[in-house]
């Protein structure tokens, strides 16, 4: 492992990994407290549609992604501030759609051009300096609303009503934490693939919640956990020479059973 | 002057009239009991005062203004305090969402903002439990906490929905105790189901169930038919006085003496 760090494509994969753990890490604690799991699922599907069409018009895919998912956020937030109890429903709509599109536009690309498995499992070893650009200024800005924001949210995943009746934006906060969700799912799909992200968005924050007394320690913990995985699987990964995403999946869930013996044992 | 004045107000969702026609007048620390049948309306009226829901009919104001506009002015304790237990926040957290407004700083909280929650937590006994999680707690230590939550902004009207719904008989009675004590300053509504325990507290009653009626219960011997001498009083007499139609255990009597004092 360690004379692979010399590696140009190896030092961008732990750089990534750490960048997305972060990231997946904060904006996952987000969607688990706000029973968004299916909605991040939803979402991360979608924008297969986005890779599909970035593929079809030679648009860089982290752009196609990002608009796609972007503007699935934004439309299952119009439509769930609405109407809430009919949010499965919506979101299974744009799930399936969203991939729909995506295989469409890839079946009109002439050629094969793609590895599009890659974007299902994932390709950290595959990572440009262009997208570790795109991942920090996305975990920057995830830190910087974060902090500045911490009590907005924090009342507004506790209990949006009542942050409603003091004078709290719900709309907004909600419509921004499913953007900010939105982005870290696409920065995921190039770590873990998109069928993959649902698992690093939950199993980290899942170890992180029983630890945790505040959202605050729940987001920076579920970010070290995910960090943790992330590299070990990585690990695996190149030492047993197999697919990366899944190897950071299953390092993930072996975890979590582990600590689940553990801990019920206490 | 009124605190809560509804004059002449209906509502309905969709097609379906929830309240219609209803008149109420709140004085100032009135402890007033909002009873009722579910799916009567009583949720409903106190989204109605506290600006949640609009009328489609007639005028509400809370202390002589619109109601969204007096909502910092409002301490508001909501139903069901047990969903979300697993959520990882510390008890102080959860107080210190009741600020509003005002000077913040530019991140996190302020230390007036702190010594100000710690200060309700004060108020209803619960100050050293400020750190813990809020899950780690009782039914009847969380519902002191979403009290003190209210209390964060000094309200002068406190509007608690069904605050014991899930609380034991002790714990139930230890937080109308509380709520008591905040009445000397602060005008208090309670929506409850449990009518003996409430009036025991109350001084005025309301009966909610699309229309409203309402009574002033202050002087209990005098209200009510007494068995003996003890303060007790039946809840049927109350229902029927009130007009409720949902007793049907007793005849309703032609001449009511029992109204009278012995």
């Amino acid at each position: 492992m360690i004379e692979a760090l010399q590696f140009e494509f190896m030092q961008h994969a732990l750089l990534a990994g750490l960048l997305v753990s972060f990231a997946a890490g904060i904006i996952g604690s987000l969607i688990v407290v706000n029973r968004m799991v299916f909605l991040a699922g939803g979402i991360a599907h979608t924008s297969y549609g986005g890779i599909g069409l970035a593929v079809y018009l030679g648009l860089p895919i982290f752009l196609g992604a990002s608009f796609f998912a972007v503007g699935a956020a934004l439309l299952i937030a119009g439509l769930t501030l609405k109407k809430r109890h009919r949010m499965d429903t919506f979101i299974g709509l744009i799930w399936a759609v969203g991939m729909a599109i995506g295989v469409i536009f890839v079946d009109l690309t002439p050629g094969y051009n793609v590895d599009l498995m890659s974007y299902l499992f994932g390709s950290i070893l595959a990572v440009s300096t262009e997208d570790l650009y795109f991942m920090g200024a996305l975990l920057s800005l995830i830190l910087l609303v974060v902090t500045f924001w911490y009590r907005d949210i924090l009342a507004v995943s506790y209990d949006s009503e009542y942050a409603g009746l003091r004078g709290v934006n719900v709309r907004f906060f909600y419509t921004l934490i499913l953007i900010l969700s939105a982005l870290t799912v696409v920065i995921a799909i190039k770590v873990v693939g998109l069928i993959l992200v649902i698992a690093m968005l939950t199993i980290p924050v899942y170890i992180a919640e029983k630890l945790s007394n505040s959202l605050f320690s729940m987001m920076f913990l579920s970010g070290a956990i995910a960090t943790l995985f992330t590299l070990t699987g990585l690990w695996f990964s190149y030492t047993y020479d197999l697919t990366s995403g899944a190897s950071i999946i299953i390092v993930s869930a072996v975890s979590l059973g582990a600590f689940l013996l553990f801990h019920k044992g206490k | 002057m009124s605190v809560i004045d509804i004059k002449n107000v209906s509502f309905a969702y969709d097609k379906q009239m929830i309240l219609e026609n209803i008149n109420l007048r709140v004085e100032e620390k009135d402890f007033l009991a909002i009873i009722g049948p579910n799916g009567g309306g009583k949720s409903t009226l106190l989204k109605l005062i506290l600006g949640i829901l609009k009328p489609q009919k007639g005028s509400i104001s809370v202390l002589g203004k619109s109601p969204s506009k007096s909502l910092t002015q409002i301490g508001y304790v909501p139903q069901n305090t047990n969903v979300n237990t697993d959520f990882p926040i510390k008890v102080i957290e959860v107080v210190m969402m009741g600020h509003v407004g005002g000077k913040r700083p530019l991140f996190g909280y302020g230390k007036d903002e702190v010594l100000c929650a710690m200060g309700a937590l004060a108020q209803v006994g619960m100050e050293n439990f400020a750190q813990t999680k809020i899950g780690a707690l009782s039914g009847g230590q969380r519902q002191r906490v979403m009290i003190a939550r209210a209390l964060c902004a000094h309200p002068q009207i406190l509007i608690l929905d069904e605050p014991t719904s899930s609380i034991d008989i002790t714990g139930q009675k230890e937080i109308y105790e509380l709520i008591k004590t905040l009445n000397e300053s602060i005008t208090i509504l309670v929506v409850s189901h449990d009518i003996s325990v409430i009036l025991e507290y109350a001084n005025k009653a309301a009966h909610v169930n699309k229309g409203l009626s309402y009574h002033d219960i202050s002087d209990k011997t005098r209200t009510f038919h007494t068995h003996g001498d003890e303060e007790h009083f039946c809840e049927i007499e109350l229902l029927q006085m009130l007009g409720s139609e949902s007793c049907d255990t007793c005849e309703p009597e032609s001449t009511p003496k029992w109204r009278m004092r012995k």
